[in-house]
């Protein structure tokens, strides 16, 4: 999939996946977590191959599809899969941390969008994850919303969870600590903002580096 | 494999069913509904009625878990849940469990209300107990759980999840005995409905309404019961943890 390609995600730390649709972001996430066929190579992540049982509870996930049940409220989702990682007492921290209180009892299929998203990431949240792989978490939110999951991020990133998170909204790169930049399958760069001189706006600097090739 | 996980997905799998109280009066209503009007239709021929009565209330169970388990495997495949299972200690088994305990406890609700109209309304007579009938229609159910899972891997849409019905089940059902004599049949139909496991679901039930509680009906239910475990190991080898 993605030839000779090493990541380092720190600790801690906020990395984004930039690229546009198609650029290999799903895959190498999809690869992170060990859900992906892979045809050569190996993907270590926290010291183990991934997808290793001792990472199932290490290493949070969430796909770019809402995958919680819709016929179902947000306590249901929340206490199946709790009773699926044998972490039941997790449930009601997770629910404060997503901002969701006292909306256990509603229907998934009839929040927004964005409530959606967040029961989503609230089941990514239960293992309490060292890893937390977010496929595209802010796609098609209001710039609110997106600021305040984006706030989120940090503080989970401040209480010591290394975060993975894709996004093709080039403005997002400047809420990262790190950057990977990603095309056609292939690493275009990786660094902080400032070292891939996103000052001039990452969308040129991607341009620039993408050209440069 | 879990005991809390397996029990976790069954009663997952009947709260969402749950939230689906039309679903659940046509499960119930359905199949009473039904014989009931073919008692009707073969007014002048009760012996017609009284023959093929036993077996429809022990094979609808196997039609209708079919049908829900296909579908509600295809929304866990194409709405994301799936994968996300697949990325947690769940071992297959576990899915594959609590699905079978969820749709077998309503097939034998169904099995308990269609029997209660048939031999208690209709006046259908079995020789054999209807307990064993309910029995045998939740073995049946579990046919249809483990046959609507391995077809869901096949299916790309609820449109064509439920074509498989009349694809793969209505075949099994014509040739299974319960139109013409299995015996009646020409040679190779025969012995391509030898193959099928719905034959194997059908004759039992003729045997427990014939009364003949025997080792062919033991046999009967072993091979049903076999074909669930093979076609469950086959299905569970669709539900792959990496995917393309």
């Amino acid at each position: 999939m993605i030839p000779g390609l090493t990541v380092d995600v720190r600790r801690g730390a906020v990395t984004g996946l930039l690229g546009p649709s198609g650029g290999g972001k799903s895959t190498l996430m999809r690869a992170v977590v060990g859900v992906q066929q892979i045809t050569s190579g190996t993907v270590e992540v926290l010291g183990l191959p991934a997808g290793s049982p001792a990472l199932q509870r290490r290493v949070g996930y969430m796909t770019q599809a809402r995958s919680v049940y819709g016929d179902l409220t947000v306590g249901e989702n929340l206490r199946y899969f709790a009773d699926v990682l044998d972490v039941r007492t997790r449930v009601a921290g997770v629910v404060h941390t997503v901002d969701l209180d006292g909306r256990e009892r509603e229907l998934v299929r009839e929040l927004s969008g964005g409530e959606q998203s967040r029961v989503s990431l609230a089941v990514a949240l239960l293992g309490q994850p060292e890893l937390l792989v977010l496929d595209e978490p802010t796609v098609g939110l209001d710039p609110l919303l997106r600021r305040d999951l984006w706030s989120m991020f940090h503080r989970l990133a401040a209480d010591g969870v290394s975060l993975l998170i894709s996004t093709h909204v080039m403005d997002e790169a400047e809420h990262c600590d790190e950057l990977l930049l990603l095309r056609e399958g292939r690493l275009l760069a990786a660094g902080t903002p400032a070292e891939l001189g996103a000052g001039s706006g990452i969308e040129a600097a991607f341009i620039r580096l993408a050209e440069a090739r | 494999m879990s005991l809390r996980i397996t029990i976790a997905t069954a009663r997952r799998a009947l709260a969402q069913l749950r939230r689906d109280p039309r679903t659940i009066a046509l499960i119930l209503v359905v199949p009473p509904a039904l014989l009931t009007l073919l008692r009707y239709v073969f007014d002048s021929n009760p012996a017609a009625f009284q023959r093929v009565a036993v077996p429809l209330v022990g094979l609808f169970p196997l039609i209708v878990m079919f049908l829900v388990t296909s579908i509600a495997m295809l929304r866990e495949r194409t709405g994301g849940t799936l994968e996300r299972l697949m990325s947690m200690p769940l071992a297959k088994l576990d899915l594959l469990a609590g699905y079978g305990l969820a749709f077998a406890s309503v097939a034998a609700a169904q099995a308990c209300i269609t029997s209660v109209v048939a031999f208690r309304l209709l006046h259908v007579e079995t020789a054999g107990s209807p307990a064993l009938v309910v029995t045998l229609a939740v073995c049946n159910a579990l046919l249809g759980v483990a046959l609507g899972l391995f077809l869901s891997a096949f299916a790309t849409s609820e449109f064509q999840a439920v074509q498989f019905m009349p694809a793969v089940l209505l075949p099994q059902i014509i040739l299974s005995g319960l139109f013409v004599p299995r015996a009646e049949l020409p040679r190779a139909l025969r012995i391509v409905s030898a193959l099928l496991p719905v034959s194997y679901a059908y004759d039992g039930l003729a045997r427990v309404a014939a009364g003949l509680v025997d080792a062919r009906l033991w046999a009967d239910c072993l091979i049903v019961l076999a074909s669930v475990v093979l076609a469950l190991a086959v299905g569970a080898s669709t539900l792959r943890r990496r995917t393309p």
